[in-house]
């Protein structure tokens, strides 16, 4: 059996769903599981996929460290994370950052929010600074893989960080 | 606004209008959003659960936009009821199960719908008729702005919105078109066009949300990725794929009515024909068979029944609407009769 997604891969990952009479089923390669772990919800094991990716990453720090990791905002362990896949509360984000970098770009593929901000936040809403709104053109540089721009880009934000320090 | 209301009219997003409505029946554009300092749903006790149910309330019934709308509390609700609202789009399957301190909230045309303490505190969504994501986007926006000078969100500059899950983390944003492709099914390239949005970082659902598989030729297709790009970045992006899909339809439906037009006029007659005097039917059956006769008033080839109409009938044919319609529990296979009475009555007009 063939992947419903791609076609092309080995369905390895069968998921089935009853909605009061309809049946339906979804055969999936592991691939296209892990692109479709977004949409999917708790009842098809999103938790263990995400878990698993949480797992694959190389810690950014040794994993005694990594275990010891304690929100104190709601009592999450970065051990919790990874087995159920879902963050405690928004501090967690701040506790975890330097675990949570690399499984935000893996998913993402950016790790650089471009978007808008909330009108209340204390923080700048909208106009970003110019370091946030450089790293933001670097991120899209290396996306478009126009290295010379980004080297470009970079030196920009070395300086005013330097500058700012 | 008591849940029958909804009965009296066809909600915003089945009025079968806006723009492409012969292939897109509506356009979804929803925010998660977290309370800053709260636990997250799944990692809150029922005292927490409960205030952050009050915290979002109270600061919701503030929002100007929001004033005519309704708050439904999940815990005072029946079953019937909670898959009444799945089935109208206004929350999801997940959001009707454990429904401790959960609610949703629905303004009075169906167009906002937010559901409290689902996956995040709160995942707000704006449905439009036809294919209108800026429009959605203008709308969730606006709101989007007014809740948060009430509220206090979970915000990081460089992460963006703080999500339970790390795959909405950034914008929190999803936007989702849900598609009517039956030409690309018949004409079997459908496979084709899924697997090239997927590489794209798309998915793919059917007509009932998430898990479901695409059914009567119907398909919701989203952006996955949330963080890196703005929100109108994403819009631009789901908009540029959606128009190269419809292109798509649009040719395979031409190419159908060329080469194979009494082959297609016999299967949409035979659809109606089956819906027009069936005594018992599935909704399984009933969505594949309406899907034909939608593509029918689509092309003209079916003349006297309107778009709107058959929009109308995939939502009242399903359970939950049934037994509303009928004020009172029904098995499987009551429910099978009474739909096949429900359609006989209404194209038989």
């Amino acid at each position: 059996m063939t992947c419903d997604l791609c076609g092309k891969n080995p369905a390895t990952v069968h998921l089935t769903e009853i909605i009061d009479e309809q049946m339906s089923e979804l055969h999936l390669c592991e691939e296209c599981a892990r692109k479709k772990s977004a949409s999917m919800d708790q009842q098809f094991g999103l938790s263990d996929l995400l878990a698993g990716m949480a797992q694959v990453e190389k810690p950014a720090l040794k994993e005694e460290e990594s275990a010891v990791a304690k929100c104190p905002n709601c009592g999450m362990t970065y051990a919790d994370f990874k087995k159920i896949g879902r963050l405690g509360c928004g501090e967690c984000y701040n506790v975890f950052k330097r675990y949570l970098a690399p499984l935000l770009k893996r998913i993402h593929g950016s790790v650089q929010h471009a978007g808008k901000a909330p009108i209340k936040s204390a923080r700048p809403a909208k106009k970003k600074s110019d370091i946030q709104e450089l790293r933001a053109r670097l991120q899209k540089a290396i996306d478009a893989e126009d290295f010379e721009e980004a080297a470009r880009l970079r030196d920009q934000i070395r300086i005013l960080e330097t500058k700012k320090e | 606004m008591l849940l029958v209301d909804f009965l009296k009219h066809n909600s915003e997003w089945l009025k079968g209008t806006g723009p492409n409505s012969d292939i897109v029946i509506s356009t979804r554009i929803r925010l998660a959003r977290n309370l800053d300092k709260f636990s997250f749903p799944h990692w809150s006790n029922k005292q927490q659960g409960e205030r952050a149910l009050d915290t979002v309330i109270g600061g919701i019934s503030k929002v100007n936009y929001l004033k005519g709308s309704t708050v439904f509390k999940l815990s005072d609700m029946d079953a019937v009821d909670k898959q009444f609202l799945v089935e109208r789009h206004l929350m999801s399957l997940e959001h009707a199960q454990k429904t401790d301190n959960k609610a949703v909230i629905v303004d009075s045309e169906e167009i906002v719908a937010i559901m409290v303490n689902e996956e995040d505190h709160l995942r707000m969504q704006v449905m439009q008729s036809g294919f209108n994501l800026y429009e959605a986007w203008n709308i969730i926006n606006d709101i989007d702005d007014s809740i948060s000078k009430e509220l206090n969100y979970a915000y990081l500059p460089d992460w963006g919105y703080l999500t339970a899950c790390p795959t909405n983390t950034g914008t929190g944003m999803r936007g989702s078109v849900m598609l009517h492709l039956p030409a690309l099914v018949m004409t079997r390239q459908i496979d084709r066009v899924l697997a090239a949005i997927s590489k794209l970082s798309f998915t793919t659902r059917g007509l009932y949300g998430e898990g479901t598989q695409a059914t009567g030729n119907f398909f919701q297709i989203s952006n996955q990725v949330s963080l890196g790009h703005s929100e109108e970045e994403i819009i631009e992006n789901i908009n540029g794929v959606i128009r190269q899909i419809i292109d798509q339809e649009k040719q395979a439906r031409e190419v159908m009515l060329s080469r194979n037009r009494t082959v297609l006029e016999d299967r949409i007659n035979r659809s109606l024909g089956i819906l027009k005097s069936a005594h018992i039917i599935s909704s399984q059956e009933t969505t594949e068979l309406l899907s034909m006769v939608r593509l029918g008033a689509d092309l003209g080839i079916i003349k006297h029944i309107d778009r709107s109409r058959v929009n109308e009938l995939f939502i009242i044919t399903q359970p939950a609407h049934l037994q509303k319609i009928e004020n009172k529990k029904l098995t499987a296979e009551d429910r099978d009769l009474k739909r096949a009475e429900l359609i006989r009555n209404r194209l038989n007009l």
